[in-house]
């Protein structure tokens, strides 16, 4: 992780409380373009705090994330178009069917795209016409992917994206993350699933009540020689 | 050009959304009809009575539906996250606003224009002239209800007590504007002997400015999550 | 030996007790003076001198509700939570102002006027402008996030005051048999400096609660405040 050029990601002693606890608590770290990182943690380690504060889905109380040489929190209008975050969130309209709701993301972000094709990538039948409120779970997590695939994005951040997908779904998955991310596209998984993940990162980071606790090259992860 | 392609994006997404479920506003009308029946009733039926209070009926009727509907038209924006997703999209905080409360507009007028000439025919009331200006009372009250319930149901959507915290924040403020809409309305019905109808509209569309530019401005600060 | 030193006064006693000493202490004077030694006016009676509460009542709550319309602004613009302690009290402080402004009204409306209540403007838009604020203090209740509360409720605060203009110029607006604005050079003599008493020691009062409440909200974010960060480690 040397990350010392302008245009990458560089996150230096990003804290976030709620309350009386701090949920990130400085956490620092440096990708060039095209660099990918693991993150990995116990649940409530502050992997999904730390991934929204790089989203600009919060403000971090402490410390600056800088991308492409700009402060990102500043000048977070200019940057979030570039930045694909895919969530817990499904961010859907369950009364929407799968192809109406690409068009309307596609139309509030300017895009345009084929939806009947972003929809066979993810492996989503294209003429599906019933509403997503009658989906499963995974084909929910394959339509939110399809959302942010309609990006062309600086910055990836993946939090848990095989949770609720079978095998296969998993293994379509990182080719299309390679796709999306290119050469040039920071980014970093969050997973409780190290082994998955590790095909599609350089990097990994390991986080413990907040803090990172470890961090290296992604087959040296504890978790993949069974420490923890 | 941006803000205005997302503003009418937005609008079209809430559209489209109501458009595919019906039921929601159908739920809407049939609880101000119900309301507009229930006040029939405990007036016993009174032909002196209730064509005077036809106006006001009405808007009342549409008043508490519409704070279902606005609650409706954030818990879609809720329920899977779509709200952040749309801050982070981005899509202009403005552009949201406006999107949503011209759409909200276009429900409750949809709604309106259903309950006028049910109200007609249960409280035997007209409008014989100045349709013009009966319409632009409809349109300009349905918008004032939109504006502030927008903002408030982006707040109140958010909080505990839901239900009865936005009536609470809603119905003072929006007092003048129904005060002017029932007012307008019930003069055209009974024949707007002193001319006042067109008063009643001008204090409408200046609500309207307030209150459309004000939230406007504001929206940014309930939406950002910090 | 050594000298023993003391600090001064002020580090001891909050300022704003100075306002609230003063304030009681005037109030009392001016209203026991103007209930016992002022003479009857000449249509009303005694009945008049509800007024010594009502209209310095009536002035203050709007004076505290655009404090509490700039403490919005400052709050929104800066992020101070300062400017929240202090929209805080000017809510409450507003809210009881307006209260006690009805209630005193409606006593004098009744052996005057001949009624408790009646559709006036005046009356209308007062009671509307309550129940606005009504609305924003049940807001701050029901919000436990401190930001989110410091945040909505400083907008709900910017739209509710857009009433305080509308409440006052009601009387001018619009047909009312309320009367217009009143000032002390509408009365005579003794009248008017109990009035002039009444509502300084008003204002002195309200200031009083105002910083008080500001004070609470400190410690609250005091109480709140973040513990320091862990040390970096060397991961």
């Amino acid at each position: 992780m040397q990350g010392d050029s302008e245009a990458g990601l560089h996150v230096a002693d990003v804290s976030r409380r709620f309350g009386r606890r701090w949920a990130v608590a400085r956490a620092s770290f440096s990708l060039a373009p095209g660099e990918r990182l693991m993150l990995t943690g116990a649940n409530g380690s502050g992997k999904t705090t730390l991934l929204r504060c790089l989203a600009t889905a919060l403000k971090p109380d402490h410390g600056e994330i800088r991308l492409a040489g700009e402060c990102l929190w500043t000048h977070r209008d200019r940057h979030r178009a570039s930045i694909a975050y895919f969530s817990h969130a499904p961010r859907l309209y369950d009364d929407l069917n799968a192809t109406d709701n690409l068009k309307v993301w596609a139309r509030l972000g300017e895009y345009s795209i084929d939806a009947h094709s972003l929809l066979e990538q993810v492996g989503l039948p294209p003429d599906r016409t019933e509403p997503v409120r009658t989906f499963s779970a995974g084909m929910r997590r394959r339509l939110a992917f399809a959302r942010i695939l309609m990006q062309k994005p600086r910055l990836v951040l993946l939090d848990e994206p095989f949770s609720a997908l079978d095998p296969e779904g998993r293994t379509q998955l990182v080719k299309l993350v390679d796709t999306l991310c290119g050469d040039t596209a920071v980014l970093i998984v969050a997973t409780h699933l190290p082994r998955t993940a590790i095909s599609l990162c350089h990097h990994g980071i390991h986080m413990e009540a907040g803090q990172i606790t470890w961090r290296g090259a992604h087959d040296d992860h504890p978790l993949l020689k069974g420490a923890t | 050009m941006r803000f205005l392609r997302q503003v009418l994006a937005v609008a079209r997404k809430d559209l489209l959304i109501e458009w595919r479920s019906p039921a929601r506003i159908s739920g809407l009308l049939f609880f101000a009809l119900a309301l507009l029946l229930l006040v029939a009733y405990a007036n016993g039926g009174s032909t002196f009575l209730l064509p005077q209070i036809a106006g006001s009926t009405l808007w009342i009727g549409l008043l508490l539906a519409s704070t279902r509907g606005l609650d409706q038209s954030w818990a879609v924006e809720l329920e899977r996250g779509a709200l952040e997703g749309l801050v982070l999209w981005p899509v202009m905080p403005a552009a949201l606003f406006y999107g949503k409360a011209i759409a909200n507009t276009f429900v409750l007028l949809i709604v309106l224009l259903a309950l006028c000439p049910l109200t007609m025919a249960i409280y035997d009331v007209g409008v014989k002239e100045d349709y013009l200006i009966f319409l632009g009372l409809l349109f300009f009250g349905c918008s004032a209800l939109a504006a502030p319930g927008t903002l408030y149901g982006a707040i109140t959507a958010r909080a505990r007590g839901s239900s009865v915290l936005l009536p609470l924040l809603m119905f003072p403020l929006i007092v003048p504007a129904l005060m002017a809409a029932a007012k307008g309305c019930s003069a055209l019905m009974s024949g707007d002997i002193f001319n006042e109808a067109e008063i009643w509209l001008w204090l409408l569309i200046v609500f309207n400015v307030v209150h459309w530019s004000l939230s406007g401005l504001l929206f940014r600060y309930v939406v950002e999550d910090t | 030996m050594s000298e023993k030193s003391y600090a001064p006064w002020k580090d001891y006693i909050p300022w704003e007790h100075f306002f609230g000493v003063v304030g009681l202490c005037s109030l009392a004077a001016g209203h026991i003076w103007g209930l016992f030694y002022t003479p009857p006016e000449t249509n009303m009676g005694d009945v008049v001198k509800i007024l010594f509460v009502h209209v310095p009542c009536a002035w203050n709550s709007m004076l505290v509700f655009t404090i509490a319309f700039f403490a919005a602004f400052v709050s929104l613009i800066s992020g101070r939570r300062g400017a929240d302690g202090v929209l805080a009290g000017a809510v409450e402080t507003g809210l009881l102002l307006t209260g006690l402004t009805l209630i005193t009204g409606s006593i004098f409306a009744r052996p005057t006027w001949g009624y408790w209540w009646t559709s006036d403007p005046r009356l209308n838009t007062t009671a509307i402008l309550f129940l606005t604020f009504i609305g924003v203090l049940m807001l701050r209740v029901m919000v436990q996030n401190s930001e989110r509360r410091a945040i909505w409720s400083a907008v709900a605060t910017i739209i509710a005051y857009v009433n305080v203009p509308i409440t006052y110029m009601s009387v001018r607006w619009m047909r009312s048999v309320h009367q217009i604005q009143s000032s002390p050079s509408d009365v005579d003599g003794p009248l008017k400096l109990v009035w002039r008493i009444s509502a300084l020691s008003i204002l002195a009062l309200a200031i009083w609660f105002i910083t008080r409440r500001y004070r609470i909200e400190k410690a609250r974010q005091i109480a709140e405040a973040a513990p320091p960060l862990p040390e970096a480690n060397n991961a």
